[in-house]
């Protein structure tokens, strides 16, 4: 555990000294923020609860922007080393290969969760200065939004390990990490969407539907937060797939989490047959 | 059963290169042992495999007690590695680095400005090692594999770029350790540097371990000659044979010199002669095969068996 520990915090201590946690939470940040005072403006408040407009702009932004800079950071992690040759040094010392992947992914996820953290708690905040009402259930979505939004970073994180564990080359890592983030944020919905359209409904509906959204953490990302309460659903377009699908919230989330597990076990695994 | 490394019948192939083959030897307590090869003989294989970086194709290894093959690394607390090109995190400080791997070794914050002034880097202890030089990136690499009293020293050509003062200093730290029964394995090309320290030398050649032991006993195997030269007076020159007696290999080399290669069982009789009373030598210089005598002497032995 110590040594999970001491992995985690020089992770931290170098994505302080190479401004990694300082460009992420500011751009997060700026992007909140503008999302937050453009996006309410049409709007004109009326009958609609400003933070949960915030909400669903926020976690259209989280689906296109913290699994790029999770993958940004993972997919380098361990093949980086490699080639760098800090690995070879660092597992000479009485560490395990699993301790070193585990404090790696607890310090990348401290530093992409204090950056959503941060950079969206301005954005919520900001809309509280300007003294708009903001009711409890509100705050509890926006909440659940933001840990959900952090549970989608561990996913990519896992996933960008996988990939620098099994590839020989940074290169490579980054090529296939621009490819997943391709496929899971852009290229997987538009071919889920053409399908439908085809389909209208006869072979894809229900089970098979549920299974194909929870196949892509990004999709039960957005189920869980564009359906999760009723105010957010009614206006953010999605009342429709959420009619048609029966996922409930805890099935998304545990949906999530096994997309944070799995790639990681399969990454530690990897990195243990590792030869260096 | 009494080695801090234990190497058995050990064979480590990468595809068709075979980089060690069926190679054995122990480390025991406080043994300083070199271990010499050409490049791509397998020294820095054998190493990593000690390591548990790399998985032996075959044959077995044990070190303080763990099997690295299995990743047991219980023992690594009193194990120091410096690796040929050593190498850290450039966004780090000098002093930075050596604390987290002090930590990884539970030992405490304050042996690292002790280690960091022992190499001579305190000036430098926070300023970001990207900016070290080669020779400085060295030292923080000689830092790191001294923390913790290693019990099991394993440097991969740990003077390479060190400027003359610090291999000095580093050659007493060497010995520093040995002192305290430290087990140090050294690989190197320096072999000049290796012959007055390591106890044991270890020859590597494609591979194959071709000779392991003491230098004297190297000496006594591979049956070099030792040189034995002689200044001679003019008189002297004119009629060598006549007080030297009936010797094979000798020469005259530059002007008043007289230089001869002595087989082992003819060292004594040479050197008695030219001692002799009446002999006109003025002056004498006797020396034993270098370590770069042997080492070409069973690379070349070798080749020529197979
Ligand atoms: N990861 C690897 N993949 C393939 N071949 C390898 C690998 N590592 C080493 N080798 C091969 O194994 C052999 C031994 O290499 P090794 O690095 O042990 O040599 P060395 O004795 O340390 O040489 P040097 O004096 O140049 O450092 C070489 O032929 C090398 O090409
Ligand atoms: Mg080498």
């Amino acid at each position: 555990m110590r040594n999970i520990l001491i992995v985690a915090r020089k992770e931290i201590q170098e994505g302080l000294r190479n401004r990694w946690v300082l460009a992420t939470t500011l751009l997060l940040a700026a992007l909140a923020l503008s999302l937050t005072f453009l996006g309410s403006a049409p709007t004109g408040n009326v009958g609609v609860r400003a933070l949960d407009v915030v909400i669903v702009s926020l976690s259209s932004l989280t689906i296109f922007l913290l699994p790029l800079i999770a993958l940004l950071i993972s997919h380098d992690a361990i093949v980086g080393e490699m080639e760098r040759g800090t690995m070879l040094l660092l597992l000479s010392y009485p560490v395990a290969r699993w301790q070193v992947l585990l404090g790696k992914f607890v310090g990348h996820l401290s530093i992409l969760a204090f950056a959503t953290l941060l950079g969206y708690g301005a954005a919520a905040g900001a809309l509280a200065a300007t003294g708009e009402v903001i009711d409890r259930e509100s705050w509890t979505a926006f909440a659940s939004m933001i840990g959900s939004s952090i549970l989608l970073g561990a996913a990519f994180i896992a996933v960008g390990y996988l990939v620098s564990a099994l590839v020989r080359e940074r290169g490579t890592a980054a090529g296939i990490a621009i490819g997943i983030w391709l496929v899971f944020v852009l290229i997987y919905d538009m071919a889920l969407l053409g399908l439908l359209v085809v389909d209208q409904g006869q072979v894809l509906s229900g089970g098979l539907l549920n299974a194909l959204l929870l196949l892509n953490p990004t999709d039960a990302y957005r189920l869980f937060n564009l359906t999760g309460s009723g105010n957010v659903s009614a206006f953010s377009g999605m009342a429709g797939v959420a009619q048609t699908t029966t996922l409930g919230p805890s099935v998304l989330l545990a949906a999530l989490a096994a997309w944070a597990l799995l790639p990681l076990g399969l990454a530690a695994l990897a990195f243990s047959r590792r030869e260096l | 059963m009494t080695g801090t490394v234990e190497i058995r019948n050990v064979v480590k192939r990468f595809g068709k290169i075979e980089a060690v083959r069926d190679v054995s030897f122990n480390l025991p307590e406080g043994e300083t042992v070199a271990l010499v090869g050409h490049n791509g003989a397998g020294k820095t294989t054998l190493m990593k495999l000690m390591l548990g970086l790399i998985r032996p194709t075959g044959g077995h290894i044990m070190v303080l007690g763990d099997d690295p093959a299995a990743g047991e690394f219980a023992g690594r607390r009193r194990l120091g590695y410096l690796p040929e090109n050593v190498s850290f995190n450039a966004a780090l400080t000098g002093h930075e680095t050596l604390a987290f791997y002090a930590r990884l070794k539970r030992e405490p914050a304050k042996s690292v400005a002790v280690l960091l002034e022992r190499v001579g880097l305190t000036h430098a202890a926070n300023r970001r090692v990207g900016t070290y030089s080669k020779g400085m990136r060295q030292r923080l690499g000689l830092a790191q594999a001294l923390l913790g009293e290693p019990r099991v020293l394993l440097l991969d050509e740990p003077t390479t770029g060190l400027d003359p003062a610090l291999r000095h200093s580093f050659y007493e730290i060497v010995e520093e350790l040995r002192g305290r029964g430290a087990t140090l394995l050294l690989s190197s090309h320096a072999l000049t540097e290796l012959e007055e320290r390591a106890g044991r030398v270890i020859i590597m050649n494609r591979g194959i371990k071709v000779a392991d032991g003491t230098l004297d006993e190297l000496r006594r195997i591979a049956r070099l000659p030792t040189r034995i030269r002689l200044k001679v007076t003019d008189a002297g020159l004119a009629n060598v044979p006549n007080w030297l007696g009936p010797v094979d290999g000798w020469r005259q080399v530059n002007g008043h010199m007289v230089e001869i290669d002595a087989a082992p069982e003819r060292k004594i009789e040479v050197l008695r002669r030219a001692t002799d009373e009446g002999a006109p030598v003025e002056d004498l210089d006797v020396v034993p095969p270098t370590l770069d005598e042997l080492y070409a002497h069973f690379l070349l032995s070798q080749e020529t068996a197979r």
